[in-house]
Formats: structure tokens, C-alpha cells, sequence
């Protein structure tokens, strides 16, 4: 009975420590620009303002069959970030928003993720943001896996959460209906 | 005694009326980008203001370009030989710096602008084209200069009135006057000169 007991948390304890190694490694491919960090804030409630951060990077690791060991890691070099219009951009990276002289990066690290249906997640992690850092939620997707043409294998995901200004010390207050602002992870990753 | 050009002595109308234009202008600007840039988004003036800064700017520019043309064609009157030899060789550096300033804040202030290739709309009527980026985040880039430059100005000018009002309390002589369009006697020793 002991010794059974003793064998089952063995066992139990190899499958866990040996889970992460038959997770597929992926680095996020930046460098054929399949990887988009955007994101999305209202204007006045009257429509939608689009912006990215063109430079970051990031890998994750991925199991379809164990969802539960991936993770994820994306740094943003937040003075990256382009909203099509250099007087806004200079505003959003100075010390109203993102003070990226001071806080030039950002990122978001998992520490768990949990299947929520077919090929659905939610990422949970911290995120750090204008020198905060809070925990918060990725709802994901997978949006397809596979070989590419030139013998590669390729993932990607698509996910989001919301976070609030004020959570991350964003002084400006942009008026009531733009208190949160939507993060888009939309990326690829390249098997390693 | 109205002179539209300037003399050995005497400042012409044209000169003074742009130099007090000019100062005027651009203590406005200095004003006016101090206060803009900390305005609440759901101010009215949040985009009235910059809209007008830049439109300002841009005529001031062309104000500028008029007062160096009218300078070369018109050269200004000697310094007063009140003055001494190292006061008239700061004048002529501060004059100088003056100049420099003036016409780099209006640069930098474009570069900031029409750093994503947007163009400047000067008071609705007209728009000033963009040029290709010169640099990285030249929006960033220029607008630190700008306001660098823009300090640096306001703290020269601080100096430039300093200087002409120690002309006029301290050595009583027709520095400012000059400035003014009242100097009937330009400066004292030059009162030879003046004679009919």
C-alpha cells in the first residue's frame, strides 16, 4: 500500500516535471513580422482608436494535447508604440501615458493557462506596464498549427484582455468611455 | 521724421515695427505652447491650440525671412559710440544668437509636426508640405530641441531686454530709444553726425 502510494507520486511527480520538455518551444517570428502587439481604446465612445508596438519579442511553448503546460513570455519596447500619427505617439510615449524614458519596457509573463474549450485558453500572467505590474487574463485562441512551405512549423494565437488606465498609473483620464484599453496579442510562433 | 529705412543712426520704421512684432510673437508662442501642452483633452482649446501655435509659427518663419532680407538690404544703424568695444561685440554675438534661435525653434517645431509626413495647415488657408524623416522618432527628437531652444531664447531675450534697459537707466544713452522710433538725438557723441 505504502509502496504503491510511493511509486503513484512518482510517477506522478515524473509526469509532471517531464511535461514542460514535450511542450514545443516557439519564438514569436519577428523577423518575417507574422506578430502584432495592438491595441484598441475608445474615442469619446464614438469609435475606435487602433495603435501597435512594432518592436517586441517573445516565445512561448505549446502542447495541443496538454494546453495546461504552455507559457508565454512577450517583452515590448514600449517608445515602439505607433498610432499613425507622430503628435499623438510622442504624447502617448510621454509622461502622460507610458513615460517610456523611464519605463521602456514592458511585458507579459504567464504563469498559468487552462483550457476553456477547443482549442481555447485562458492565459493567466502578469503584466508590466508603465512600471506596474498586475496580474491579468488572456482570453486565446489558436488559430492554426502546422508545416509551412519552407520547412518550418509554425503556431498561432490570437488573444486579448482589457486592462484599465488607472491600474497601470496612466495619468491622462481620457473621459468616460476611455478608461480601458483592449490588448491584442495577435502573434506567430516558429518551432524551435 | 518718419523713415522707412534705417540710417547710420537711426532705426527706419520697417525695423522697428518687425522687431516689435517679432518679440511680441514670440513671447505669444512661448505662451501659448507652454500653456497648450498641459491642456485637458476635453478642453476646447486642446486642438485650437496647437492649430494656432503652428499657424503662428509658420508666419512668423515667413516674417523672419522678411526681416533678414530687409536687414541685408537695409543694414542696421552702428552701435552708438557709447558703447564699448565689448559691449558692442556681445550685441553682435547675441544678435546673432537671436537670429539663430529664432529660425532653429521654427525648425524644430516643423520637424515635430510633419514627422509622419503630415503636412501643416496655416490658419486653414494654405498647408505647409511635409519632408522626408531626417531622423529616429523625430517627433520625440525635435520636440525636445524645440523646447530646449525655446528656454534658451526666452532666457537670451531676458538678457537682450536686461542689456537695453541698462542702456537706457544706467548709461542714459539712445540704445533703446533708438528701438523705440523716439531717439531724437540717436546718441550723444554722434550728435556731429546728426548736425544739418
Amino acid at each position: 500500500m505504502k509502496i504503491r502510494n510511493l511509486f503513484s507520486a512518482i510517477a506522478l511527480g515524473l509526469t509532471v516535471a517531464a511535461a514542460p520538455a514535450t511542450a514545443a518551444d516557439y519564438i514569436i517570428d519577428k523577423e518575417g513580422q507574422h506578430a502584432f502587439v495592438n491595441f484598441k481604446i475608445s474615442h469619446l465612445g464614438y469609435s475606435w482608436l487602433y495603435g501597435t508596438f512594432r518592436d517586441f519579442d517573445g516565445r512561448f511553448s505549446f502542447d495541443a494535447t496538454r494546453p495546461e503546460v504552455s507559457s508565454v513570455r512577450v517583452t515590448i519596447r514600449t517608445a515602439s508604440v505607433d498610432s499613425n500619427h507622430a503628435e499623438r505617439d510622442k504624447h502617448l510615449r510621454g509622461s502622460d501615458f507610458l513615460n517610456t524614458g523611464k519605463h521602456p519596457e514592458a511585458s507579459f509573463v504567464s504563469t498559468g493557462v487552462t483550457s476553456t474549450g477547443e482549442g481555447s485558453f485562458d492565459i493567466s500572467g502578469n503584466l508590466t506596464l508603465n512600471g506596474v505590474t498586475r496580474p491579468v487574463t488572456i482570453a486565446a485562441k489558436l488559430l492554426g498549427e502546422g508545416a509551412d512551405p519552407w520547412g518550418g512549423y509554425r503556431a498561432g494565437f490570437e488573444g486579448s484582455t482589457r486592462i484599465a488606465l488607472k491600474d497601470f498609473a496612466i495619468a491622462k483620464d481620457l473621459g468616460p468611455a476611455s478608461q480601458e484599453v483592449e490588448l491584442i496579442l495577435s502573434v506567430e510562433g516558429v518551432r524551435q | 521724421m518718419t523713415q522707412w529705412r534705417n540710417s547710420a543712426e537711426r532705426y527706419g520704421l520697417v525695423a522697428i515695427v518687425l522687431h516689435w512684432l517679432v518679440a511680441l510673437t514670440v513671447f505669444g508662442l512661448f505662451g501659448l505652447g507652454l500653456w497648450m501642452v498641459d491642456l485637458d483633452y476635453y478642453d476646447a482649446w486642446y486642438r485650437r491650440g496647437p492649430a494656432l501655435h503652428k499657424s503662428v509659427g509658420l508666419t512668423l518663419f515667413a516674417v523672419l525671412l522678411l526681416r533678414v532680407g530687409w536687414r541685408r538690404w537695409s543694414p542696421p544703424p552702428l552701435p552708438p559710440s557709447t558703447h564699448t568695444a565689448l559691449e558692442r561685440r556681445a550685441a553682435r554675438v547675441a544678435h546673432l544668437l537671436l537670429y539663430l534661435l529664432l529660425f532653429a525653434l521654427a525648425c524644430s517645431g516643423y520637424l515635430i509636426s510633419t514627422a509622419d509626413g503630415r503636412p501643416i495647415p496655416v490658419f486653414g488657408l494654405f498647408e505647409v508640405p511635409a519632408l522626408p524623416a531626417l531622423v529616429e522618432d523625430q517627433e520625440d527628437v525635435a520636440g525636445a530641441i524645440h523646447e530646449w531652444l525655446a528656454w534658451s531664447l526666452v532666457a537670451l531675450v531676458a538678457v537682450h531686454a536686461l542689456a537695453a534697459l541698462k542702456h537706457h537707466f544706467i548709461d542714459r544713452d539712445a540704445t533703446l530709444r533708438r528701438m523705440l522710433g523716439v531717439a531724437r538725438n540717436p546718441s550723444r557723441s554722434s550728435t556731429e553726425e546728426n548736425r544739418p
